[in-house]
């Protein structure tokens, strides 16, 4: 597959090594979250004018799964507010290294270097998310408890370990960054085994060690890379690429999958689920139940969302993976099919929550005007756009966007599966392996349909 | 079954899917037709308001609690009713599909999420999604490589 490396421009390797232009990007980042915090608990309790809930699920939601995700991976990660603060305590420099810093260094416990904490983290604030969304004060505490989580982890642990073991949104970034059209790797692994200082991992006079706690030469996905380019400043062989690559590529990467990514992949296609039927569904029961936390229907709610998530569908992926299987008559274990065929489910559950998205911003955007004009919702007009109504945009052409890209995600879908079949097992007939899978997957997606598009 | 027999099955089912998609056309004859929704914090009740394409519709918007809104995606008109102040808007349904009804009013924390449907006409998208959705992923599984 061609590759084109965008570090060959002159520009863009000098403006990727610099630590300007991202302290730049991440300081206005940072700026925004205080905001969004300050907003949060001290604005207006209504939710539609308050810039804590406008401004993080309206504004920067849209940004995310829209745009970012889709097309730079991890790139909001390498600009993302919420770990910096406690980085710099940690390495008591804001830019390249000197001197030395508040951090205890101490090394993230072996049996936690995986992604459960992260898969738990977002159900735990899924179970409350029409909460979290709707909610200023509960915005703002989150954002609070985010930051201070980053800040203590980076004290006590090295490097960037909040941002690869605990962060929530983090998990599910990198689980979608598989799909992005860029990645970071190596020019040539043969510079990096005669290296012997390894300072892209050591680091240098010039820059840290992978904050992500990654060798680059042994980086096959984006997963766990964070975009922070810090390698490019330490490598002093200049043998960092920033491809340009076919969309989706690490899908045909077997190494280094596990049940936890797996299980990331049902978790977050259950919360699309769930989030379709509960905020744009017509069923006031469902969300009366949703919100009114510590009830009877509450935890009703929270039963069927956790067997949802836990239980039902990567049971159904269990079973289609265990059947195309036997069908085809394949040797491999139900384990290894089953965190295979889970990755080829990653495009359909990107493509949902982009749906869901389209749907949920597209008539919320306009509230986003008036709160930049009255952030904290306390009267003000700064650029005079306080008073404009609340329009919904894009109501003629959203549900064809919508089931476009749902069916692109299918079709996408169906591709990975069909490799990840054709790679578990070659001899054996692709279809009779792949097809259940693939016919979960179209029943998912008529599910989609129909919560989503209307 | 081979790959080529299995697309060609496949395939089969999903022309005549197509084919029998229902087009949202009148399955009635148009007439006058009155809603009353109730709105009361979040929900619309009904949740579901069903018409037939070419209905003259009213909705007949009465709020039980507080100031709701009530504004109709692809047909773009919107009402709001005060508690005991019943408001009504009327229109063509000349547009077929699910179109989402919206509180128009911040009425409470989950006013963004208070949402209704109006279908008009027969309901297709199950149909539809059943008929894109195979090709779809015949073209994935057959066509596409990553």
């Amino acid at each position: 597959m061609r590759r084109r490396d965008l570090l060959r421009n002159r520009l863009v390797a000098a403006a990727l090594r610099s630590r300007g232009p991202q302290l730049v990007i991440t300081l206005a980042a940072l700026a925004g979250l205080l905001v969004a915090i300050v907003a949060g608990l001290t604005g207006t309790p209504v939710g539609a004018r308050n810039a804590g809930i406008v401004l993080v699920w309206i504004a920067w939601w849209a940004l995310l799964m829209l745009v970012a995700v889709p097309f730079a991976g991890r790139g909001w990660c390498s600009v993302c507010p919420v770990p910096v603060v406690g980085e710099w305590l940690q390495r008591g420099a804001v830019l390249a290294p000197h001197g030395a810093g508040l951090g205890a260094g101490r090394r993230w416990p072996r049996a936690l270097r995986n992604i459960w904490l992260q898969n738990a983290g977002f159900v735990l604030v899924s179970l409350f998310g029409i909460i979290v969304l709707t909610q200023p004060r509960v915005t703002g505490l989150v954002l609070l408890v985010f930051l201070a989580a980053a800040v203590a982890t980076s004290l006590v642990f090295e490097r960037r370990t909040f941002c690869r073991y605990l962060c929530p949104v983090g998990g599910f970034i990198g689980l979608y960054s598989q799909l992005a059209p860029v990645e970071l790797r190596v020019r040539d692994a043969a510079v990096c085994a005669a290296h012997t200082d390894k300072t892209c991992y050591t680091g240098s006079a010039s820059g840290y060690g992978c904050p992500w706690l990654v060798y680059p030469p042994g980086l096959t996905r984006n997963v766990d890379c964070g975009l922070c380019f810090e390698c490019l400043r330490t490598c002093p062989y200049d043998n960092l690429a920033l491809n340009v690559r076919p969309a989706g590529a690490d899908l045909a990467v077997a190494r280094g999958r596990g049940l936890d990514e797996a299980f990331k992949t049902c978790i977050m296609l259950g919360s699309a689920l769930a989030y379709a039927a509960v905020m744009l569904g017509p069923w006031g029961g469902l969300k009366s139940a949703a919100s009114a936390v510590g009830t009877t229907p509450w935890w009703g709610y929270a039963a069927a969302f956790l067997l949802l998530v836990f239980g039902l569908l990567p049971g159904a992926l269990w079973l289609a993976t265990a059947s195309g299987g036997r069908l085809a008559g394949s040797t491999t274990t139900t384990v290894r099919s089953f965190t295979r065929f889970a990755s080829a489910l990653t495009p359909l559950g990107l493509a949902a929550w982009m749906a869901f998205t389209l749907s949920f911003v597209f008539a919320n955007l306009s509230y986003v005007w008036p709160v930049l004009s009255d952030p904290l919702g306390w009267g003000w007009n700064l650029v005079g756009t306080a008073d404009l109504a609340w329009t919904p945009y894009g109501a003629a052409i959203l549900p064809f966007l919508q089931a476009g890209v749902l069916l692109g995600g299918l079709a996408w879908t169906g591709a990975a599966v069909r490799h990840v079949a054709a790679d578990l097992e070659p001899q054996r007939s692709v279809v009779l392996q792949a097809a259940p899978v693939l016919s979960l997957a179209a029943l998912l997606t008529v599910v989609f349909m129909e919560l989503l598009v209307a | 079954m081979s790959l080529h027999r299995w697309s060609l099955f496949a395939l089969g089912m999903a022309v005549p899917l197509i084919a029998l998609t229902p087009l949202g056309g009148p399955t009635t004859e148009a007439t006058d037709r009155t809603v009353r929704i109730e709105a009361s914090r979040f929900a619309y009740s009904p949740a579901v308001v069903h018409v037939n394409r070419g209905d003259r519709v009213t909705l007949e918007l009465v709020s039980t609690d507080v100031v709701h809104g009530l504004y109709v995606d692809g047909y773009g008109v919107a009402a709001e009713a005060d508690p005991g102040r019943p408001a009504r808007i009327s229109f063509v349904a000349d547009r077929p599909g699910t179109f989402r009804l919206r509180c128009s009013v911040p009425c409470g924390g989950l006013h963004p999420f208070m949402i209704g449907k109006l279908r008009v006409g027969s309901d297709a998208r199950l149909w539809l999604a059943l008929a894109l959705g195979i090709p779809a992923a015949l073209v994935g599984l057959l066509g596409w490589r990553p």
